[in-house]
Order: structure tokens, then C-alpha cells, then sequence
């Protein structure tokens, strides 16, 4: 018998309730027994992406191990909005050390429910991009190479906003921050190489790599699941806007992260052992004026005389990471919304 | 309390030579206290151990400045390093060397030291002959005991034995046998003509 | 059982004795044979369960050691020098957050100059950190205090620092009673933390604290210590009953009964200075010495109470506060303000010099006929500084780094390519 898949564009990637999927498909966020694990009352900025994501992901590591989590967590806004003393928004055991140490911190946790045969208790290390790819990497590196039971998320906002929006390892070409002012003739962040950590976490072989956004709830979720099936080091790395680092419109949270993936800018993929095993190919690719003109931290490449060439360099950016890891709609024919899922 | 120096090279097992010694001394019922002269590990360069013997706890921890007794695991050093630094004439002089210490060069040493008291041993040989391994540490420890008799041979071969496990062990007992042997024939027969070569110089020197 | 062993050896035997579950180390000379051997014992099996991670900086070496003991694991690691300054950011967080690390400090001096060798300018450089800092005369002690430090910082939920001079005690080999695994057993109980991550019950630990309570958490964290000071003469002397001899406490007197001139040391430099005491004492002269074990908390009232009869009190410091003078001197004054005594400060064995008990003797021989300088640095080459110093004062442009010119003054002199 012959049957016609029918699509159901509008679920996935795009929406949060998933009323229209099987219960089992459907988001842990959609789940009233959720763990709320970043509860309602903490300090963050309205439209705050890290606060969406740390909540996301945790609660999606509640669930994959049956509430059998320690979190630590580097200093930083998730720490500093999160645990106002004496208030926690934490319904987890969380632990917060230093700014540069959460990874370490993570294998000292690992070793002592190793130690005392705890093995159903995990270990999360999440950092914002200052945390993990310029202070705490030394740290993180280590983690990695030694392959310890961790998962480590990175909620990447492209600079440090706890201390009020200087330039990181992490924050790309001409972006303004309060280090790299729109001034000068070059305004705004260098051209570079950048830290692309993802890549360096690849470079260590470790089990599992995986790139995520909040505009994508139903890929983040299943990406951490599937790192907690895994013992050994994991990092996942989300996109997580900040309104008030990006200039950006706390309504827009979402549509800026979803443009940074649509656009290429941003490439969501997931990586086992070195290796890319799957990529959410881009749906409606987009030049990436539509996603730098949201943020006013790209403002001076606009306006009365736009910076052409800068933003020819930066589409170049994302043209080359869409050529890099096969992004392209057209490569991807069969696939659905969210690149091979139902 | 009796004081050693050992003076040697990064490789020759200087440190372990304090420390066998002491071991020895310890096993005797007395109080030792080993120390290397502290620096960063490298092969080669001139490396310096010290021990201590007492009847007391020994509650120093200043280097040894005037040693009762010297040891030399490497005479090459005599040219590049203060060997003889506070040593007063009585003290005990133990050279590792097949040669006269003439033919070193070194035939002064005879008139500044007594001559029941200066000594050389080819420790070198008999480590290549028993072990394989140009190691005189072993060797000279036993050949300190028969010099001085601050510790026995059988002290020696025990802390060797518990140094180095298994056959290692037994082959650094029998190099200090040989030394413990060679330098208490060195030291007993007052007559030069039945002395080895070596010490033949210093008797001449008597 | 009573062997001749290695100090850092008999340290790592005890320390394995005490059952860490977490040990994780990077190595740093003088401290290395400590952890090369408990490494050992962990990876042959003798050390179980027990996990050692080899780590990628002393940061980590610690940062991972406050993961472990939050997550309620027995957490030890040893480190010196440089090393304790790396990972100074994490030394302050264990004691903030309250976590009973156990750390060894194989004392060595801090550069530059670059030098490996044993002063006390590290153990100083963390002594307001929160951590309890206990200093060991001997081998013996560095062993026993080992096993204290364990049900000192467990009790009180606080780090606790064992400090043993490098090298001099790290690399002596000596006759050492390395404790028996019952007896350590029966001593340090089971470490039952007082606060820990549970997935069952889940609490925060590490949140941010404002003006409005800092002062007060911080208060706390004073109090705590001071706790210290009753609690550590008392596991001390269950450990004289337990063990049979007598290790730790708060400080030690030695022939200071009727004493004019009392000198006041931390570490293995006060068996060199007991000697030089005895030596004046046979000579006539009325001295004594007073070791210092427990450095953090100060025991003030102890220290005063130990000097209370001396008209001379000289403090002997394998350290100093460039620009002021003595470190521990300024705690001593603190102790001894009510009464007449003269302060010294003496400097000496900076980077691994050695203090001789001839220089001591002689030392002590000025203080007597009150011919100490206030501060003094012992066995200082006063040549080669005012022939530094003359050098640097002709230069007219870019007189260059001190360091290098004084070696090259010393090798000089040495080669007799210039006269001494």
C-alpha cells in the first residue's frame, strides 16, 4: 500500500506546543510536569535568551536523567540573575564556583559520584561564551581531553554582558561592544578568525559536539537528550540573543536566533567522535542584512550610507559555514523542517 | 654525630647512594637523616647528597659544610667542583677510580689525608661486572662501610635489597661486596707490597 | 611503623591512609613525589576507591577538588610556589564556599627571579585567605598533621593547608612512624559534609551575596576559624592518645622557661635553631624558641602567653613584605603588644639559603648584647648589593636587570676574574 508522509510544517522547529504530535514526540517545555529548573522570579532582562535557553536545557537534562542532575554553573548573568541571595531560581542542586573553573568544577563533581557509584547521577558545567571560550577554555580543554563524564553547555550571547557588553573570544566581526565601539575606520569587532568552539570541541574528539539555538526548542531538547545517552565529554554550544548586548527587541529573541541560523551565520549541526553527523539544513535562506538590521550593534553598518562592503564580508561568512556544512536547502531535498526529523 | 657527602652526577644515583646509606644506619638502630643538594633534575650536571648519622635525633637541616667523610662517584669532577670543601685532615676520602690517584693528578691528596683513611674503589667496574649498569652507588655505600665502619655490611645489603626489588637487589649485592672486599684489602695489610695498586701511592706517601 | 623513608613518601602513605576519594594534582617541584605516589597507589589499586585526575593547571587542581568535596567526596591535592598563586582565585572560593579541602604546600619561594627553592613567601601569600595553615617542623609532624588536617577541616567544614618546607623535608629522607591504616581509620571518621549536592535534596550553593549580608557571611567565616583554635589543641591531643606521640597544636616552647631572648619560627628551621638555643644555652645565655604550628588562625593568646617572660622576642621568617619587612613579625607584635619586649625581625633562607646555626648562634649572640638591627636579613652579601646598587646608580641610560648583573658579579668573584 502506497502512503503519502504528510508534513506537518508547523510543528518542529517552529512551535513550542506541538499539540498536533503524539504526546510522546512532544516537547519537554510542553510538559506541565516539567522541572522548571530555572523557576519564575529570577533577574533576567526581559527577552533574555540565556534565561530561555538554561531553561530548556536543563529541564530537558531533568528529564533524560530522571531528575538525577548536579549543575554548576561559571559566574556570569545566568548566575548573577539566577541567585540573588538569598533567593535561587534553581530547583536543582546547583553549585557556582568561579567565572573560569565551571568545567573543572564539573569533572570534580563527575569524580565523586564516580568515586562513590552514583553513576545515575550526571553532571552539567554551563557557562555564558566569556566563561567558556575565553576564561574558563584551559579548563574546558582539559575537561575534554581527559573525556570526563560532562556535558558542558555554552549559552553563547557573543560577548559579556554581565559586566556590561565588552568584546569576547566569541563575539563576531563588527558587532559593537563597549571594547570594539562603532569608531574609527573599521567600527565595531575586528575581522578574525574567531574562536569557533564547536570546532575545537571537535578537534578533541570527544564524543558528542552540537550547536543549538532558542529558536529551535524541539532540536535544542533532542540535542540534549542525546548527549546524556552518552557517557564521556559532550558540549553543546546555543545561540542565546541578549537584547540589551545586541540592540535587539525583547519580542525578537527568537526571530534574531532563528535568522542567525537561517542566514548561515549560525550553523546548527550536531558531531560524533570528530565528525559532523547531522546539520539542520536552512529552510528559507536569508541574506543576512534581515538579521544584522535587528540589532543595534550592527546600526553603523546601515543608515544613511551603509557599509556594503562590511556586510558583503560578513554574508561571506555565512556563505562559507553554509558551504562548510552542507546547509543548503537544496542538498537536503527529502528532508523536513528540521533537517531528517518527522 | 657523622656527617657524609657524596658527590657525583645526575644519573649516577647520587641521591639513592644517601639514602641507601642512611637506610643502613637506621637499620643499625641509629638516627639518619639523607638529603640531596636541591635543584632541577638533569642528567650529567654535578649533583651533590648528603647523609647524617647520630645517636640522636637529628633536628638540623643546614647542608653538610664539614663532612667527616667524602665520597666521589665521579672524579672528573675533581676539576670542576670544590670537592674538598671543609673537609679537615682527619675526615674519610672515598674515590670511585680504577686509577693511582698519581695518574689523576690527585697524589696531594695522599699527604693532606690520612692514609687509613683514603681510599679509592673502582665501583664503576664492579657495577658493570655484577649489574651491567655504570652505577658505582651501590658499590661505594658498601665500600663507606668498610672505610668507616659507621655502618656494617650487612646493614647494606639489607637496605639494598629493600631499594631494589628482586634480582636488581641481589646484583647490587654483589657489586658491594666486591667493593666492601676491595677497600677493606686496600685498608688492612700494612705492607705495600701486598697492597693493591691503587693505595700503593698513598703508602709510599706514609 | 617507624622506617627511613622520604618525607613526601610518608606523606603520600598517610594521605592514602586517610581515604581521599578525589585526588587531583598537576605537578609543581618541590611538591611532585607527593602526588607521583599517591598517583601510584591509586592506579595499582592500593588507594581504593579513590579517583586521580591528572589536570591541565593548579586552577583546575583545586577547581576540581571544590567540585568534589561539594559533591560530598573526601577532595586532596598538594601544589607550591607559583602553582598556589595559579590558582589563587579558587584558593579564596573553597574556604568561601566552606569546603574541607585538605591541600599540602610544599613551601617554595615565589619568583621573580625565577627559584625553586624553600622560603615561606607562599604560604604567606595566602594567609588571609580563610584557609586554616598549619606549619610542619619535621617530617614526623608533616605525616601526623596530615591526618589532624582531615578531621580539623571536616569538623569545621573549612580547607585545611599542611605546610612543609620543600625540599628540606619534602626530599629528607629520615626516620619516619608513617601512621597504620587502623589507627587512621580510628581517628578520622567518615566524612559526613555539611553541605552537598543531592539530586534528593536539592539546595544552591555559591549564590551571589550583597552588601546587605557580605559583611556578615564574611563575620561568619571569622568565627568559624577562631573555632579553630580550641578545636585543634583538642584533636592534637586526641592524636597524642590515639597515636602516642605528640604532634600539632597550637605552638610549641622549647627552653623558654626563664628565657631573656625568645626566637619565634614556623617549619623545619626551628630544629636548626633548637640547636643553636642549646649551643647558647651551654655558652650561658638564656634563650629559647617558640614554634608556631597553627599559623591560620593566629593563636594570638597562645603567642602571648609563650613570650609572656621574654625581654626579646626575634621572629625568624623564611619571608617578607617588600617595602615593610616581616610578615609573621607583624602577627607576633600583635601578641606581644601589652608587654616590654623588643621586636626583631629577622629574614632569612629567602630561595632556599641556608640558615646555618653558626649564622643563628652569631645572630642570637647580637640580640643578646642588644646589637640586633630591628630588621635584619641574615648571611646578606652586603658587597654584591652596593656593587649592584653603585652599578645601577652610574648607569646613564638602560642599566638593565638586576638579577642577571648580580650573578655575573658572583661568577666573576668566583672565576677570580675580579677581586673578591
Amino acid at each position: 500500500m502506497t502512503t503519502q508522509p504528510v508534513r506537518f510544517f508547523q510543528v518542529g522547529s517552529f512551535a513550542v506546543g506541538n499539540r498536533l504530535l503524539p504526546s510522546g514526540d512532544r516537547t519537554v517545555q510542553s510538559d506541565a510536569d516539567r522541572t522548571n529548573s530555572l523557576d519564575a522570579g529570577h533577574r533576567a532582562c526581559q527577552g533574555c535568551g540565556e534565561a530561555l535557553g538554561a531553561r530548556y536545557a536543563i529541564d530537558a537534562a531533568m528529564r533524560a536523567t530522571a531528575g538525577r542532575l548536579l549543575v554548576v554553573n561559571a559566574t556570569g548573568c545566568l548566575e548573577v540573575f539566577s541567585t540573588p541571595y538569598p533567593q535561587t531560581s534553581w530547583r536543582i542542586a546547583w553549585l557556582h564556583s568561579l567565572f573560569g573553573n565551571a568545567p573543572a568544577v564539573a569533572t570534580g563533581m563527575a569524580a565523586a559520584m564516580k568515586v562513590k557509584g552514583k553513576t545515575d547521577v550526571r553532571v552539567v558545567g554551563q557557562a555564558g561564551d566569556g566563561g567558556t571560550v575565553d576564561i574558563g577554555f584551559g579548563c574546558l580543554s582539559g575537561m575534554f581531553e581527559r573525556n570526563d563524564d560532562v556535558l558542558f553547555i555554552c549559552y553563547d550571547n557573543e560577548a559579556y554582558m554581565n559586566t556590561g557588553v565588552q568584546r569576547s573570544g566569541a563575539t563576531p566581526p563588527a558587532a559593537r561592544t563597549a571594547t570594539t565601539e562603532a569608531v574609527g575606520s573599521q567600527p565595531g569587532n575586528v575581522f578574525g578568525q574567531g574562536k569557533d568552539l564547536p570546532r575545537l570541541a571537535m578537534a578533541h574528539d570527544i564524543p558528542y559536539v552540537a550547536t543549538a539555538t532558542v529558536a529551535d526548542l524541539h532540536d535544542l531538547e533532542g540535542k540534549v537528550e542525546r548527549a546524556m545517552q552518552i557517557r564521556g565529554a559532550r558540549y553543546l554550544h546555543i545561540l542565546v540573543p541578549c537584547p540589551l548586548g545586541w540592540g535587539s527587541a525583547s519580542s525578537d529573541t527568537i526571530r534574531v536566533a532563528r535568522l542567525a541560523q537561517e542566514t548561515g551565520l549560525f550553523p546548527v549541526f550536531e558531531a560524533e567522535g570528530g565528525q559532523v553527523t547531522a546539520v539542520s539544513p536552512i529552510r528559507h535562506r536569508t541574506p543576512v542584512e534581515e538579521y544584522l538590521s535587528l540589532q543595534g550593534r550592527y546600526a553603523h553598518l546601515f543608515g544613511e550610507h551603509p557599509s556594503l562592503d562590511v556586510i558583503a564580508r560578513i554574508q561571506a561568512i555565512a556563505d562559507h559555514n553554509i558551504a562548510r556544512y552542507g546547509l543548503d536547502p537544496g542538498e537536503h531535498d527529502d528532508a523536513g523542517p528540521e533537517g531528517g526529523r518527522p | 654525630m657523622f656527617q657524609i657527602r657524596i658527590h657525583g652526577r645526575g644519573g649516577q644515583g647520587v641521591v639513592t647512594a644517601a639514602e641507601v646509606l642512611s637506610m643502613a644506619a637506621f637499620d643499625g638502630g641509629r638516627h639518619a637523616q639523607a638529603f640531596p643538594s636541591f635543584g632541577s633534575e638533569r642528567m650529567g650536571a654535578p649533583v651533590v647528597a648528603f647523609c647524617r648519622i647520630d645517636e640522636r635525633p637529628i633536628r638540623t637541616r643546614e647542608p653538610v659544610m664539614e663532612p667527616d667523610a667524602l665520597i666521589v662517584q665521579d672524579i672528573t669532577l675533581i676539576h670542576q667542583v670544590d670537592l674538598l670543601a671543609g673537609l679537615a685532615p682527619e675526615a674519610y676520602v672515598l674515590l670511585n677510580t680504577s686509577k693511582p690517584l698519581d695518574a689523576l693528578g690527585l697524589g696531594d691528596l695522599s699527604r693532606r689525608f690520612q692514609s687509613d683513611r683514603l681510599c679509592t674503589c673502582p665501583a664503576t667496574e664492579f657495577a658493570l661486572d655484577q649489574t651491567g649498569r655504570p652505577m658505582p652507588n651501590a658499590a661505594l655505600v658498601a665500600g663507606f662501610a668498610a672505610l668507616t665502619g659507621q655502618i656494617s655490611l650487612t646493614a647494606v645489603e639489607k637496605a639494598l635489597r629493600q631499594r631494589f626489588a628482586g634480582p636488581i637487589g641481589e646484583r647490587n649485592v654483589a657489586a658491594a661486596n666486591a667493593a666492601f672486599r676491595h677497600v677493606t684489602r686496600s685498608l688492612a695489610p700494612r705492607d705495600p707490597a701486598t697492597r693493591p695498586v691503587p693505595t700503593q701511592a698513598h703508602a709510599a706517601a706514609d | 611503623m617507624l622506617r627511613q623513608i622520604e618525607g613526601s613518601r610518608a606523606v603520600a602513605e598517610t594521605v592514602a591512609c586517610c581515604r581521599p576519594e578525589v585526588v587531583c594534582a598537576y605537578p609543581i617541584s618541590p611538591q611532585t613525589h607527593i602526588i607521583e605516589a599517591v598517583g601510584a597507589m591509586v592506579k595499582s589499586g592500593a588507594l581504593s576507591p579513590c579517583e586521580f585526575i591528572n589536570v591541565e593547571s593548579e586552577f583546575a587542581a583545586m577547581s576540581v577538588s571544590i567540585g568534589a568535596s561539594a559533591a560530598g567526596a573526601r577532595a586532596y591535592t598538594a601544589t607550591a610556589s607559583q602553582g598556589l598563586l595559579f590558582m589563587m582565585e579558587a584558593v579564596y572560593n573553597a574556604s568561601g564556599l566552606g569546603l574541607p579541602i585538605v591541600m599540602t604546600l610544599a613551601n617554595r619561594t615565589i619568583g621573580g627571579p625565577i627559584n625553586i627553592w624553600n622560603d615561606h613567601s607562599d604560604a604567606m601569600s595566602v594567609r588571609d585567605t580563610g584557609w586554616i595553615q598549619l606549619f610542619a617542623e619535621t617530617n614526623q609532624e608533616a605525616v601526623d598533621l596530615h591526618v589532624q588536617a582531615f578531621v580539623i577541616a571536616e569538623r569545621l567544614s573549612l580547607p585545611v593547608m599542611v605546610c612543609m618546607d620543600g625540599f628540606i623535608l619534602t626530599h629528607a629522607i629520615e626516620g619516619i612512624d608513617v601512621p597504620e591504616q587502623d589507627a587512621v581509620d580510628a581517628f578520622l571518621p567518615p566524612f559526613e559534609p555539611r553541605q552537598v549536592l543531592d539530586p534528593d535534596d536539592p539546595v544552591s550553593i555559591g549564590a551571589m551575596v550583597g552588601p546587605e549580608a557580605f559583611e556578615e557571611v564574611r563575620y561568619l567565616a571569622y568565627v568559624r576559624q577562631l573555632e579553630a583554635l580550641d578545636l585543634i589543641p583538642a584533636v592534637a591531643a586526641d592524636f597524642a592518645r590515639g597515636f602516642g606521640r605528640s604532634s600539632g597544636g597550637l605552638v610549641r616552647s622549647y627552653r623558654t622557661e626563664d628565657a631573656d631572648t625568645v626566637v619565634v619560627a614556623l617549619g623545619s628551621v626551628l630544629g636548626t635553631i633548637k640547636d643553636a638555643v642549646d649551643a647558647r644555652r651551654d655558652a650561658g645565655e638564656r634563650v629559647g624558641v617558640v614554634g608556631i604550628t597553627t599559623f591560620r588562625p593566629f593563636p594570638v593568646q597562645a603567642v602571648a602567653n609563650a613570650l609572656a617572660g621574654a625581654q626579646r622576642v626575634v621572629v625568624v621568617e623564611k619571608a617578607f613584605s617588600v617595602g615593610f619587612g616581616g610578615v609573621l613579625s607583624t602577627d607576633v607584635a600583635l601578641a606581644t603588644q601589652r608587654s616590654e619586649s623588643s621586636l626583631y625581625t629577622v629574614v632569612a633562607g629567602l630561595g632556599g639559603r641556608p640558615i646555618t646555626r653558626r649564622h643563628l648562634e652569631t645572630m642570637l649572640a647580637a640580640a643578646g648584647e642588644d646589637q640586633l638591627e630591628v630588621l635584619t636579613f641574615l648571611d646578606l652579601d652586603t658587597g654584591v648589593v652596593e656593587r649592584e646598587q653603585a652599578r645601577m646608580a652610574a648607569a646613564t641610560t638602560r642599566p638593565g636587570p638586576t638579577a642577571e648583573f648580580v650573578l655575573r658579579d658572583l661568577a666573576l668573584r668566583q672565576n677570580g676574574e675580579v677581586e673578591p
